[in-house]
């Protein structure tokens, strides 16, 4: 199957109906009768509510219901849940406070959901909306990540400190040990600043209810329906998980936020029946700003020890992580266990400890948002690492390569156990890309013209193919992280695949098709994925991680393993063979050592007709199912160099080349892995250089707009340079590692080290806008921060 | 309430409308033609651009009535039958999009773009020319890609192949 299978950059099925605006997002269905919804939100970021006034609303034009949290608790529907259990150091469980679907006596942040108007047009709902009467007993507001702890204003009662653990892992002593005996320390203070995700369609939901049989129909924007659907009836109790079908049909883009259970989905399909008739709900881009779950927000102090002969000894980081008003579904898991265990970066470090407290806030909760823990922690190892060389008079790729892990597998001291890899390998391939040995003319150049160039280095992994259900189980996560696939062959041949990952941009239709292509000997063309619809695919737990390639594309390759295992009895029969000299190859069934076969498509019509076995002997059909549950974490690395030019008249930072050289492991489609790739970069180069939510002291939200909140454009980017190594994963049967999150991951710390080397200090937070560039210019150089 | 006439993608349309409806909303929800987009409400994002009189236009900044008696072109409007616009096999054949979801504002973008400076575009200034279009996932380099192409191949020129 040349053209077609593993490896190829096969042009996308799905492509079709985008380019020619057939697409079917959730806000393009319109269900009949269906009744729109407008939520009415928190102007305040922390108040009381005295009372909740909807006689006015309630007689505007169109309005079919007004529902606040009162009718929530008199349903006895349920909070939202976080489903990752963290304990603090001292063995006790995270401090979590209420988080119901709309509110109970309290706001907690601006954006935060107070009561829902539902009528005849999204028009008639806003309206009325805006005529509920909300009086607000106004308190004081925590919104500060760093000054949250012990802040006067407390955000839930369970929590009096606004902290809702304490967390630690590594070795402390080990860790103080090393320090102790340290021929240089490096210190650095670092924020890695707030993010909102802004996939480019918004959240919506159509809530259904059907009072002949009972059932409900959630369509919504979702990168896991399955788990929307367990959560919402085995938590939140809005149906029994038989009587819920949720179905994410397209979805435009995710990275991250729209793994979450949220409070507008919930209340949607709880309402359909309080109505009587379909509640359909689109966010608007205001309230995706105010109610998302937004993503990193760390305040870091780190360091790095090393001997007296530049090898790294110990690292050591205090983080705060800031979790905003609720806990999200996942998001006590981002800065802790998908944190931490990356702090060893790619280097041999044989001591680390690291503590992290979480606080609440006054803001939007904070959940996985691309790459989840493991950018923050790039970001701290990247930086340390890049000034540890400085400050050293090392060169940084020097420093680097003398401290990667060389020896697989590698036990780290946080967890993870490395498979495989060859860092110096990506390094090279890299530095060749980039050019790096021409930057020394092409910095003299910039000067001459009196503009600053700079380099910088990111050798970045991290912890992808979640997860190995029983490990991840043990660390407090409240579900298995396996996958599940069934292959479903035809009688014609042609051949549905049901999987539990979900596309939303990432091109499964087409990569999962080139490999039941590749395995079955197939044309791609007789392929259906289907994914999205709980009523179609069994279970599974959705893309996020980096997990469809590792983990549902292997669930897939069991099941068509056992369809081959199946084809062959058949096989057997119709060739009057025994079933063991029956080979499987080129899509033919072959009795070994003769001419005699059959194509995969005759077989599979033997396996319906079942005319050449008896019923007893051999059940007929053609269809297998398939669980996988990974045996280890993949973990895909790599080497991103960023070269920047910078005017120091206007702060302008330009990056003037972008190379990227990651291990993937095995690539199935070369074309989309560079898109993921591209599309990493970008939002790693807007982390680095342009975004970041603002909330004002009393918590309003400044950067709520793409007017105030700097999406990369076209014209901020430059062309990037893709390069790859491989070196296959072990633990799963295709090779594959993932490559969803690497450049997001990759890219921060190579933008900020290159601009850190042009400007020549260490003074400068992301994002490096062109004011923050431009002060951090005019600054005298500071003393570095080493001893 | 309003009525309002005008020309989409060649068939003539009237309809009595609320006379705040958005052109975009009429394009979606009056004519169930959902391949134009909303992704900002704020004329940023470039999702919802559609043709109008032959110019590419913000469909969430235009009021309905404004184009009254004009001739409106969609992503749905493009291709000629089962055959593709130039630009829009350009996007496939350079994978220029992933969710999709900006796609049809970008496609119609880049058609206009093309259709004012012609064939022979320069990557200064097909990134520049986007600046009113957001994609989140692709990074834009292939979607400069698929713009160079097609607009070549809207002029005639054989498309270029996407390098492997």
């Amino acid at each position: 199957m040349t053209g077609t299978g593993i490896g190829a950059p096969v042009r996308r099925k799905e492509d079709q109906r985008f380019i020619t605006g057939q697409g079917r997002y959730t806000d393009d269905l319109a269900r009949p009768g269906q009744t729109h919804a407008a939520f009415v939100r928190s102007p305040h970021a922390h108040a009381r509510i005295r009372s909740i006034d909807t006689s006015a609303a309630s007689a505007m034009p169109g309005v079919v219901a007004i529902l606040t949290g009162d009718d929530l608790a008199a349903d006895k529907i349920g909070g939202l849940i976080c489903g990752w259990m963290i304990h603090s150091k001292d063995g006790t469980p995270m401090k979590a406070g209420p988080h119901p679907a709309l509110a109970q006596g309290k706001v907690r942040y601006v954006g935060d959901h107070v009561a829902v108007v539902i009528a005849e047009t999204f028009a008639q709902a806003r309206d009325a909306a805006e005529r509920v009467e909300v009086d607000y007993e106004p308190l004081a507001a925590v919104v500060d990540t760093a000054k949250a702890k012990g802040a006067g204003a407390v955000v839930h009662d369970e929590a009096p400190d606004n902290l809702v653990y304490e967390w630690h892992l590594g070795e402390k002593d080990a860790t103080e040990a090393a320090f102790a005996r340290a021929a240089h320390v490096t210190r650095l203070d670092i924020t890695n600043n707030r993010l909102i995700p802004n996939p480019i369609e918004t959240r919506a939901a159509i809530g259904e209810y059907d009072a002949g049989t009972g059932g409900y129909t959630l369509w919504t924007t979702s990168q896991n329906p399955h788990v929307a659907r367990l959560v919402l009836s085995a938590f939140i109790g809005i149906a029994p998980e038989h009587q819920l079908r949720v179905i994410a049909p397209d979805v435009g883009g995710g990275f991250g936020s729209k793994i979450f259970i949220y409070a507008e989905e919930t209340v949607c399909v709880w309402a359909a029946k309080k109505v009587g008739r379909p509640v359909k709900w689109t966010s608007d881009r205001t309230e995706a700003f105010l109610a998302d779950a937004h993503g990193r927000d760390h305040v870091t102090h780190a360091e790095l020890a090393v001997d007296e002969n530049a090898k790294i000894i110990g690292l050591r980081v205090h983080t705060t992580a800031n979790l905003g008003a609720y806990l999200s579904t996942f998001s006590s898991s981002v800065p802790t266990y998908l944190y931490a265990p990356l702090l060893s970066g790619q280097y041999d470090i044989p001591a680390i400890y690291a503590e992290v407290d979480g606080v609440y806030t006054n803001t939007a909760p904070v959940d996985a948002y691309r790459g989840a823990g493991r950018p923050e922690a790039t970001y701290v190892v990247e930086r340390l690492v890049e000034v540890t060389a400085r400050q050293l008079g090392m060169d940084p790729a020097k420093f680097r390569k003398k401290n990667y892990i060389k020896r697989f597998p590698h036990q780290t001291p946080v967890i993870m156990n490395y498979d495989v890899g060859d860092y110096a390998a990506s390094l090279e391939k890299a530095m060749e890309i980039a050019d790096v040995k021409g930057f020394g003319k092409r910095k003299r150049e910039s000067a001459k013209r009196g503009k600053l160039r700079g380099l910088g280095y990111s050798s970045y992994i991290e912890a992808c193919g979640i997860a190995p259900s029983q490990a991840v189980g043990s660390l407090g996560a409240g579900v298995g992280l396996w996958e599940s696939a069934e292959v479903r062959v035809n009688p014609t041949g042609s051949i549905e695949v049901l999987t539990g990952s979900h596309s939303h941009g990432q091109g499964h239709e087409t990569t999962f098709a080139q490999l039941v292509s590749d395995r079955l000997g197939v044309s791609i063309d007789t392929v259906n994925i289907v994914h999205g619809d709980t009523d179609k695919v069994q279970f599974g737990m959705g893309t996020y991680g980096s997990r469809s390639g590792a983990v549902g594309m292997s669930a897939i390759t069991k099941a068509i393993d056992k369809v081959i295992a199946k084809g062959k009895k058949v096989a057997a029969y119709a060739l009057e063979a025994s079933e063991g000299d029956i080979e499987f190859a080129d899509g033919r069934f072959k009795v070994a050592g003769t001419d005699r076969s059959l194509a995969f498509g005759e077989v599979a019509l033997q396996a319906y007709v079942a005319h050449k076995f008896s019923g007893q002997d051999l059940e007929p059909g053609l269809k297998e199912g398939a669980f996988y549950d990974p045996t280890n974490f993949t973990f895909p690395a790599g080497v991103h160099i960023c070269e920047v030019e910078i005017d120091p008249d206007t702060g302008i930072t330009k990056i003037e080349r972008f190379t990227a050289v990651d291990d993937f492991g095995v690539v199935i489609n070369p074309m989309i892995v560079e898109g993921q790739v591209h599309g990493g970069i970008a939002q790693g180069v807007g982390q680095a250089l342009m975004e970041g939510a603002i909330y004002d002291e009393s918590g309003q939200l400044v950067t709520a707009s793409y007017q105030d909140y700097q999406m990369p454009r076209a014209g901020d980017l430059p062309s990037f340079q893709v390069g790859m190594t491989s070196t296959p994963c072990p633990s799963n049967p295709l090779g594959i590692k993932g490559c969803g999150e690497a450049g997001a991951i990759a890219a921060p710390p190579a933008v900020i080290n290159a601009v850190t080397d042009a400007i020549g200090h260490e003074e400068i937070a992301m994002p490096a806008t062109p004011q923050a560039v431009w002060r951090a210019v005019q600054r005298a150089r500071p003393a570095m921060a080493a001893e | 309430m309003a009525i309002v006439s005008m020309t989409v993608n060649g068939k003539p349309v009237t309809a009595d409308i609320d006379p705040r409806t958005l052109l975009v909303q009429f394009l979606r929800e009056h004519l169930r033609l959902t391949g134009t987009h909303v992704g900002c409400d704020t004329s940023q994002c470039g999702a919802c651009v559609v043709h109008m009189n032959g110019a590419a236009v913000k469909a969430c900044t235009v009021l309905a009535l404004q184009a009254d008696g004009g001739d409106v072109v969609t992503i749905e409007g493009l291709a000629n039958g089962a055959e593709l616009h130039p630009m829009q096999a350009a996007f496939r054949e350079h994978h220029g999009l992933q969710c999709g979801y900006c796609t049809p504002g970008m496609i119609m973008t880049a058609v206009d773009m093309a259709n004012r400076l012609g064939p022979d575009l320069s990557e200064e200034t097909i990134r520049s020319e986007l600046e009113g279009n957001i994609c989140r996932c692709t990074g834009y380099h292939n979607i400069v890609r698929a713009v160079e192409s097609g607009a070549r191949a809207m002029a005639g020129q054989p498309m270029r192949e996407a390098a492997e």
